[in-house]
């Protein structure tokens, strides 16, 4: 080996019972570079990274720090070789302070003397200044903002001698100016000689920041390349992948008129960030409309939004011809939308409930499923029994916990509920995530047999090839807006990426203005 | 390279199992995910270590635990007497268990039975000392209503500030336990008690109008009844109807409940409402039907008792029957042995040991053990 690289992976394989997460994964980072991993959600980014910093362990396949051959076992193993990583989700006690978290684990003697607090927090401080990263040490996790909590993160990797760092999507959690202040700390790293791997989807940063450029797709590494050899135009087309979508023709259909129309719509996440910013389009009847996007760009909360489950602050929905309730579950369900949540056993499903419980969910309160308050046990047997035969859920009883059901069956069940209620339209979220094949293709004939009696669907998936293949249309969803829309046929890969990337238009002399 | 447990693909995203190394056996023991009850042998195996351990302790006191063991069960099965007397005790235990099964069934963890059941004896107690004059057959009935009420609003206590201000309510809910204690001590000390009683801290005793009927010359009382209506009652509920199914899907997946449209905070205040209700209609059987007055110490512990009722009954109506008439045995089998030489707290003793066990059965449930490869 001629040089050095002060992290080196070859032929690794991390497998998840019959999922490949990573195939045969070669990587490679220098020494005080910034190294950016580009991909879409799912194609092993994180996964690589946590096989670095201990958390998973390769099922094949050699890593080498400093050119020696290394297995990290655990996060400790990876802190003694330097390796540092922060995570998407910051592991921080939250009635600690920022000291007292950085210096958490560390080894030290039964009585520690007066002073020796206040010694370690100059210790910290040192290294915090010296890296451009303000915090207030002596003050409770909880007390601090997202971005400092990040800066502690990072302070800790580095107090604990990491020669690399990895932050994995770094800048999803802050605000435009706290992102240029960690691209400063990043650059102050490179020049101390550390690595730092960074993941991320956002093309504007990788080009902004990093050397060197590895792409992940479908858990294969397929190409690195320096940043100089290219530009975000060729970066979007190699993330989201050349190969041509076989579509199959839809049998086409007159459009109906318009179903759903969101207009103006301004919705907040949890934490006060705006999620949905004036946030417009349109569904009509019978129609799939494919809405693309890199994750976190709002999806989640319009899924929300259009179920009833999360309060819009300003502007309009209006469904089949008459305001939508805002914030009623009930109110959607009455008014005859659907939805296949993101997350089946998480909130689709109550998995230690039999297959009748998981089926009543949107109709208990039917007079066909209930009468005066009581359930109608029997009818509802015979009713799930009849279900359960129609959309071929194979399980071993009616009472059978669904968590025992393999995850095919699974969404066949709740596939089988909504559409069990006559929808006129049904918000999809993800709805193959998991899936095996032959249930993925399950779930799109469902999809498009309902398309077929009329019935429209919003569907939300980070599968590119499951859009182009089953929509009509495809929006493309980028900070809280709609910034694409692409009839069937028209769209391609490269410039659906573009869109998911924030670049709005294909000319490059027009720069986005949405940040 | 050690191979990957069974993993469903939903589980990409989370670290590797957790596994603890026995180098000297080269055993493993790891979380399997698959696992999320206990299998129901699991629950005989905790009561019978649990005899097992305080088995020690009795040893250590110089006696046989095998004889204190059986003589605490022919105290309390054995003869007529003591089948009644269980029985008896068995009902504050079921009300309560019921009372808390319904909470614990949507993830409210009320320990508060304890106040709950004394704040509805205070009630029932209000109206005898209040409404002396009533016509005798409203008396009971009214009790009765007081005692739901009076227990439920101190349910209610709790629920509010969780509902409203996301306050934890095991905090609160023991809490008020000792709120409640002391409301009652201040009655009978004070307002409540009996002149004519030498300064003994109770109300004057009950008359008969005020008075639960009893089964011949047992002290059996109509609380009884009113225990297997309610197990009944919210046997049926669970099962049969619209409310009992919206709390099954609260108690099995609070998201998938909002997702299916369920208000989740309206059933919180509700079943508190109901639980606190269970507990004080315990209190008002305890203090019309055994005590016939209220008076200080009137509840052992009844309240915490049904809070390990519940959790070996793993909240089944048919299990709240049954291990209410064990605990119950259990409080009488710790008078019995008291005429061989040891305390009766020995049964208190019992009862934490069998839900120590319980609760780590449950957890080393979800452990397997495999051989290393």
């Amino acid at each position: 080996m001629l040089e050095t690289y002060s992290v080196e992976m070859q032929r690794i394989v991390k497998q998840f019972g019959s999922v490949v997460a990573n195939d045969q994964v070669d990587f490679k980072a220098k020494a005080g570079e910034i190294h950016a991993l580009l991909g879409e959600n799912g194609a092993g980014k994180s996964t690589m990274m946590c096989m670095l910093s201990g958390v998973y362990r390769p099922t094949s396949g050699e890593i080498y720090i400093q050119g020696e051959k290394v297995k990290i076992r655990s996060p400790k193993d990876a802190m003694k070789l330097g390796i540092g990583m922060v995570f998407q989700n910051f592991r921080l006690v939250q009635t600690l302070t920022a000291a007292e978290n950085i210096i958490l684990g560390e080894k030290s003697s039964f009585w520690r003397g007066p002073g020796w607090m206040k010694k370690k927090q100059e210790e910290i401080e040192a290294i915090a200044v010296k890296f451009g990263l303000t915090f207030p040490v002596d003050r409770p996790i909880w007390q601090l903002s997202v971005g400092e909590q990040q800066r502690v993160e990072i302070v800790k990797t580095l107090y604990r001698g990491a020669d690399l760092i990895i932050l994995d999507e770094p800048t999803s959690v802050l605000t435009p100016g706290e992102a240029e202040q960690l691209f400063v700390t990043l650059a102050q790293m490179k020049a101390e000689g550390k690595t730092v791997m960074i993941t991320t989807h956002k093309l504007k940063e990788v080009m902004a920041i990093s050397d060197s450029i590895s792409i992940m797709r479908k858990g294969k590494l397929t190409h690195t390349m320096m940043k100089t050899e290219t530009n975000e135009r060729e970066l979007a087309r190699l993330m989201v992948g050349k190969e041509l979508t076989v579509q199959k023709p839809l049998a086409s259909r007159p459009k109906g008129k318009p179903l759903l129309i969101v207009d103006q719509l301004d919705v907040y996440a949890d934490h006060g960030r705006k999620a949905l910013n004036q946030m417009e389009f349109q569904v009509h009847e019978g129609e799939i409309v494919g809405v693309a996007g890199v994750a976190g760009n709002g999806q989640k909360e319009l899924a929300e939004v259009l179920t009833g489950l999360r309060a819009w602050r300003k502007g309009s929905i209006t469904f089949n011809g008459s305001p939508l309730k805002n914030a009623s579950v009930r109110g959607a369900i009455e008014a005859r939308i659907a939805h296949v949540p993101e997350n089946r056993m998480k909130s689709g499903l109550a998995g230690s409930l039999g297959i009748v419980d998981n089926l009543l969910f949107k109709s208990y309160r039917t007079s066909d499923r209930s009468r005066f308050g009581f359930l109608r046990s029997r009818a509802n047997r015979s009713w799930s029994q009849s279900l359960v035969e129609q959309f071929d859920v194979k399980t071993p009883g009616l009472d059978a916990p669904v968590r025992q059901l393999s995850g095919g069956n699974q969404q066949k069940l709740l596939f089988a509920r909504e559409v069990e209620q006559d929808p006129l339209f049904m918000v999809a979220v993800h709805p193959t995530q998991g899936l095996d094949v032959g249930a993925t293709e399950g779930v799109h004939r469902l999809l498009t047999e309902m398309r077929g009696q009329g019935k429209s669907i919003l569907l939300i998936s980070e599968d590119l090839d499951e859009v182009m293949q089953l929509s009509d249309r495809i929006l493309v969803i980028y900070n809280g807006r709609m910034v694409g829309e692409l009839a069937r046929g028209e769209a391609t890969r490269e410039q659906i990426g573009l869109y998911m990337a924030g670049v709005r238009e294909t000319d490059d002399t027009e720069e986005e203005k949405v940040v | 390279m050690s191979k990957q447990p069974v993993q469903s693909a939903l589980a990409i995203e989370q670290p590797d199992t957790p596994t603890r190394r026995s180098k000297l056996l080269s055993l493993r023991i790891e979380l399997d995910p698959s696992r999320k009850e206990s299998p129901w042998w699991m629950t005989i195996v905790s009561i019978l270590l649990a005899l097992v351990f305080c088995g020690i302790f009795i040893a250590a006191n110089g006696m046989n635990p095998i004889t204190v063991y059986s003589k605490m069960i022919t105290g309390a099965f054995g003869t007529s007497f003591g089948i009644t007397e269980t029985l008896v005790k068995s009902i504050p235990l079921l009300l309560c268990g019921i009372g808390v099964a319904i909470a614990y069934r949507i993830s409210v963890w009320n320990i508060g039975a304890e106040g709950q059941f004394l704040a509805g004896a205070m009630a029932a107690t209000a109206v005898t000392v209040y409404f002396s004059n009533m016509p005798v057959y409203l008396v009971i009935p009214a009790m009765v209503v007081f005692s739901i009420l009076g227990g439920g609003i101190w349910g209610l206590l709790t629920a509010i500030p969780r509902t409203y201000f996301q306050v934890n309510e095991l905090i609160t809910s023991l809490m008020l336990n000792y709120v409640a204690l002391l409301a009652l001590n201040y009655f009978v000390f004070g307002p409540w008690k009996d002149p004519k009683g030498f300064n003994f801290p109770g109300t004057p005793v009950f008359t008969d109008a005020q008075s639960l009927p009893v089964l011949g010359d047992t002290r059996l009382h109509l609380g009884l009844v009113f225990a297997i209506v309610a197990v009944l009652l919210y046997a049926f509920l669970m099962k049969y109807t619209r409310w009992g199914y919206e709390l099954r899907l609260i108690g099995a997946n609070p998201e998938a409940a909002k997702n299916a449209g369920i208000k989740i905070s309206r059933h919180i205040l509700l079943v508190m409402l109901i639980s606190g209700g269970m507990a004080g209609l315990a209190g008002m059987a305890e203090v019309s039907g055994v005590t016939h007055r209220l008076m200080y110490g009137i509840s052992p512990g009844y309240g915490y008792t049904a809070i390990i009722v519940a959790w070996l009954a793993k909240l089944n109506p048919l299990g709240l029957v049954v291990s209410s008439f064990l605990f119950g045995g259990l409080i009488v089998g710790g008078f019995s042995v008291q005429t061989i030489g040891l305390p009766s707290s020995i049964s208190s003793m019992i009862q934490g040991a069998i839900l120590f066990f319980l609760i780590a059965g449950s957890m080393a449930s979800k452990f397997r053990i495999r051989r290393n490869a």
